[in-house]
């Protein structure tokens, strides 16, 4: 059951990012790009890193996707010409379908050769938020800390960057 | 009993005999509760005490003409209603309903309630996006921007509570309450809660997504029939799981007040069933607590708003955060 579940969320990622960078419509690009996002949070759980999937779903899916969504929206306000695409129900079903197959078929050929290596016992804790902060706060915490200085100047710059735009339109 | 049966069998009761019946209960307190704020009778015809009226609306619902605006993106238009629907349900997979009773019990469970909650967002902004009106997607901006904002204080007030807990497991965070409940060891966490959950809800004060008087109908101006009673359907649930997550996390979830001291030790049996009982009724006065703050206060503005979610509870919730963290480390 896993192997096929690790199939279907790999061919649906795979298949989501290939329609996500062929469709001409930006937000049918940005929706496909979720459910590639989500599909990979899906392999994560699949190999018991339920802390990596569900921020995966939380930061990326929740809330940068939904911001790439805002900007769509409001940008694509004047062309009023290339709004709306073709994307049809039926091409939605057909997506669905044909990854739900394709995977099927992929397991039959790759579950005959265990293509899928074993978990070890261990993994089922390595994932797990506690062993996460042990490593992340203990062992590595040095790292951790600059990245959260890192971070802060980057906010801080654009903060700088954003301010300064506003203020020259105040005196021009 | 075979977990797996036991958490399939929780699920469906849960599902089936609460979360949908308790959107048709929710609409017909909500119309009795604001007609007695406003000195008036409400719906008190269809049955005895006007209990039907919920059966009445849903029936004229179905049986009104579905439309689906000519230059509206078919495939989103259809989709967007039923996200809210599927994530307001989703939520209660983690709700501990009783010591003994729930469906499962996620080592992440407060990250998954973060998680669905931030997905449902999606719902209203596509649906006004897709409807192609500028009412619609004036709506959907704006919901994608209020729910993207009060996500954080949420949050920072959950990472409070979580020290607490000592476990992201929301069964672990109930239990930690047995003696005394979040609201009395943390009270700014729980007000700075309560004021995001009704953000996420979209409920008055912070119904800027569907303001009547500036948007039309916000991001359901286009959809009609069952399509806008789906949303409906979405906000009144929406309301029932914000009431038990603020009963869950801060008002002790099934506990009585203070029952650690006093409750005498009881049958797995007769435990459920007060425990059951005295969350529903707390969920309960949740519930009405949403109502009657939605027919007493005024909307926001949406630069009020923003203020109020990024300069006043974000830093609130984060002085709160390192100031219980500091406590909680000295205390050991």
């Amino acid at each position: 059951m896993e192997t096929f579940f690790f199939f279907f969320f790999a061919t649906l990622s795979i298949a989501a990012a290939i329609a996500m960078i062929t469709s001409r419509d930006t937000v049918n690009s940005a929706l496909f790009l979720v459910v590639n996002l989500v599909a990979v949070a899906g392999i994560f759980l699949l190999l018991k890193a339920q802390f990596l999937a569900v921020v995966q779903v939380l930061v990326y899916a929740g809330a940068i996707m939904v911001l790439f969504l805002f900007v769509i929206m409001l940008l694509n306000l004047n062309s009023e010409e290339r709004f709306f695409s073709e994307f049809r129900i039926k091409y939605g079903i057909a997506f669905i379908l044909s990854v739900l197959m394709l995977s099927l078929l992929v397991y039959a050929v790759a579950d005959a050769t265990n293509t899928l290596p074993v978990l070890s016992p261990d993994s089922a804790h390595i994932g797990t938020v506690e062993a996460l902060g042990d490593t992340l706060f203990v062992t590595y915490i040095l790292p951790v800390l600059s990245t959260a200085i890192l971070l802060t100047a980057a906010v801080v710059g654009a903060l700088m960057l954003a301010q300064r735009k506003n203020s020259g339109k105040k005196e021009s | 009993m075979d977990p797996l049966i036991f958490s399939i069998l929780v699920m469906l009761a849960v599902v089936l005999l609460f979360m949908l019946p308790s959107a048709a209960v929710a609409v017909y307190a909500e119309r009795r509760v604001s007609a007695f704020i406003q000195n008036r009778y409400g719906p008190n015809r269809v049955g005895p005490l006007g209990l039907f009226q919920p059966f009445a609306d849903v029936i004229k619902l179905f049986f009104k003409e579905d439309i689906i605006p000519d230059k509206a993106n078919r495939a989103l238009y259809i989709l967007a209603p039923m996200i809210p629907v599927a994530t307001a349900i989703v939520t209660v997979a983690v709700i501990p309903f009783s010591e003994f009773v729930y469906i499962t019990d996620l080592n992440i469970g407060v990250l998954f309630l973060l998680a669905v909650a931030s997905l449902s967002v999606y719902g209203v902004t596509l649906a006004g996006w897709a409807s192609n009106s500028k009412y619609s997607l004036l709506g959907g901006l704006r919901s994608a921007a209020q729910m993207i904002s009060y996500e954080l204080p949420m949050g920072v007030a959950l990472a409070s509570v979580i020290l607490f807990a000592g476990s992201l497991s929301v069964v672990d965070i109930v239990g930690s309450q047995e003696t005394w409940w979040n609201v009395f060891r943390n009270p700014i966490a729980c007000i700075i809660f309560i004021v995001a959950a009704f953000a996420e809800a979209n409920r008055t004060p912070f119904d800027l997504v569907e303001a009547e008087q500036e948007l039309v109908g916000g991001f359901h101006t286009e959809y009609s029939s069952m399509k806008f009673g789906t949303f409906f359907l979405a906000e009144y649930m929406h309301v029932v799981i914000a009431s038990m997550l603020i009963t869950t996390f801060f008002f002790g979830g099934y506990h009585l007040p203070f029952a650690g001291y006093w409750l005498p030790e009881m049958g797995v049996i007769a435990k459920s069933v007060l425990d059951i009982s005295v969350f529903l009724a707390k969920t309960t006065f949740w519930a009405f607590v949403f109502i009657w703050i939605r027919w007493t206060l005024p909307r926001f503005k949406f630069n009020q708003l923003m203020r109020i979610g990024w300069s006043r509870l974000l830093p609130l919730g984060i002085i709160n955060f390192i100031v219980i963290a500091i406590i909680l480390y000295y205390l050991g």
